[in-house]
């Protein structure tokens, strides 16, 4: 219970700030840029696509390109988010508020991961909102689609488990967003390292970059190793949340 | 036995090599208003934040309304309320907003946060501003605003780290007198630099220095030991021997304090100023003042803290 009572202020906290309005907004104005542009080039193709054996339809060509910019874009939006998780609260000394009410450091962390969740679950379901638009002009492969919404919901919720992490360990905003976005993208580029050699060493790196698993359920396939990687991954930068923020009260 | 709220035994916290609380042990009952003095980084505020679960101890136990912080946190900390050095208030949120908050928060029901947030607004003289937003408040109501937050779930242990920095006299006595009603059915530790602050509201005082307690002992005792205990007096010829005043009933010691002027100390009881002066018009030494001198808190404090620090310069 005190969880949702930690995420719904935590979700309030951040419509209360200027900052959640402005991302949601550039946000949308982007993905929709983008969206509209797929929508050209799918007019342009239209005749040739007819002419193909198994042609590629509106899903192909629109939804999923536009899932896969959304990730970019919210690779660079959601440390934004994040930055102020823990660190305003180390910084504005209001933490103690939280650490001296009757609640643990598991539901602390929790209730802020799941507030920023609902945050970006708002974010998703507006994204969401442009392909299922499509609709009045013609039909969707919904698996395909719902694969890939499902993709950019685990890639979100990862997203904010790191950032919370990082903004567990410092009191600087700027420099817990600045960690988050230097470790998602490394975390994004991974693979890039193993080059095209089929060593050992590429193989790990490619099963920890973030990419590979997010383009995998892009292409429709959902694996359940690609969800075995998510859970684990949110799993883990929960854990170490937790275990910072009780590091903090047991040593200084 | 039930009436001790809080207990802390051998309480110590090291940051590093700096033992910041070594080795500090007390109890507040029910009904007691707690002065917690001590110079800026004695350890006050490291105490404090150990008491209401924010900082870890490195040894000790502390028992809140009988229940062990350390074993069971959850419960102990929902008898504790907090107000730390800097209010932690959010500055985006109204009044109203952020009590109903801390309410939830202390797990009171929800059909009853709106009484909880209600009295403890009545109680901090905030009804006017419960609509307003935090952020905009002047320093005085943010400061009553983090006391009303303190005080919400009506807990038996409040802990008050420097409640009345920046409010303006008006606005200090009415929290003077709010601490004073919560003593009567809470234990209430107060942490202050204003020492006529401890004498008028609380009822036992505890001096920290280094960490370590140098002072633990109810202002009954210590204002009987605070009394009259000196006479400042001043000659126009003095005497050159001071023994016949030595031999007066009662006189325990003479400081020659230069210029004609002696501070006569004698023990509580005793009353020598009579018999003093009528000496001093017999031997004609031209008394031309006399005033009993009371050792204040300020002077047991100074005293008390200056002393370790020259025991410490010592052992150095």
């Amino acid at each position: 219970m005190m969880v949702f009572t930690l995420a719904a202020h935590e979700l309030r906290r951040l419509f209360l700030s200027p900052l959640a309005w402005a991302v949601l907004a550039v946000v949308q104005f982007i993905l929709a840029w983008m969206f509209l542009a797929q929508i050209e080039l799918f007019m342009q193709w239209q005749p040739l696509l007819q002419q193909l054996d198994s042609p590629r339809g509106l899903t192909d060509i629109v939804a999923v390109p536009l899932l896969g910019n959304a990730a970019i874009v919210l690779l660079l939006v959601v440390p934004l988010l994040t930055m102020r998780l823990i660190s305003d609260e180390r910084r504005g000394q209001t933490l103690s508020l939280l650490l001296s009410a009757p609640l643990t450091m598991t539901e602390i962390v929790l209730g802020k991961y799941l507030g920023l969740l609902a945050f970006l679950g708002i974010m998703l379901a507006l994204i969401a909102a442009m392909p299922l638009s499509l609709l009045l002009g013609g039909g969707l492969d919904f698996g395909l689609l719902a694969a890939g919404l499902l993709g950019l919901a685990l890639l979100l919720a990862s997203f904010a488990a790191l950032g919370l992490f990082m903004s567990a360990l410092t009191p600087q905003p700027t420099v817990a967003a600045v960690g988050t976005f230097g470790a998602l993208l490394l975390l994004w580029i991974l693979d890039w390292a193993g080059g095209l050699a089929e060593s050992g060493e590429s193989a790990a790196l490619r099963g920890l970059s973030l990419l590979r698993h997010y383009e995998s359920l892009l292409t429709g396939a959902v694996d359940s190793r690609d969800l075995a990687y998510f859970a684990l991954f949110i799993l883990a930068f929960l854990v170490l949340s937790i275990r910072r923020l009780d590091s903090d009260r047991l040593q200084n | 036995m039930d009436d001790i709220l809080i207990r802390v035994e051998h309480l110590s916290r090291h940051f590093g090599a700096l033992r910041a609380v070594d080795g500090v042990s007390f109890e507040v009952r029910r009904g007691e208003v707690l002065g917690f003095l001590g110079p800026n980084g004695a350890g006050k505020s490291t105490t404090m934040q150990m008491l209401t679960g924010n900082l870890a101890p490195t040894t000790g136990r502390i028992t809140l309304n009988g229940i062990d912080l350390l074993e069971r946190p959850r419960a102990a900390k929902g008898c504790v309320g907090y107000l730390p050095e800097q209010p932690p208030l959010y500055r985006e949120l109204t009044v109203d907003e952020y009590l109903a908050l801390c309410a939830r928060l202390n797990r009171i029901p929800r059909r009853e946060a709106r009484a909880a947030v209600g009295r403890a607004k009545s109680r901090c003289g905030l009804e006017s501003a419960g609509g307003r937003l935090i952020g905009n408040l002047s320093k005085g109501f943010q400061q009553r605003v983090g006391i009303a937050q303190a005080i919400i779930h009506t807990p038996p242990v409040v802990i008050l780290d420097e409640p009345t920095v920046g409010l303006d006299p008006i606005q200090i006595r009415e929290i003077r007198a709010l601490i004073a009603e919560l003593g009567r059915e809470h234990s209430v530790i107060l942490s202050t630099h204003i020492l006529p602050e401890v004498q008028t509201v609380c009822s036992r005082v505890l001096i920290i220095d280094r960490g370590r307690l140098v002072l633990s002992e109810s202002l009954e005792d210590l204002n009987r030991g605070l009394g009259e205990t000196g006479l400042r007096v001043a000659f126009e010829q003095p005497p050159a021997d001071t023994a016949a005043i030595a031999a007066l009933p009662g006189v325990t010691s003479i400081q020659d304090l230069g210029g004609g002027r002696l501070r006569v100390c004698h023990g509580p009881d005793a009353e020598p100023a009579a018999a003093l002066a009528r000496l001093a018009v017999e031997r004609g030494w031209g008394l031309t003042e006399l005033s009993p001198e009371r050792r204040t808190l300020e002077q047991v404090f100074v005293e008390l803290v200056h002393q370790d620090g020259n025991r410490a310069e010592n052992a150095a």
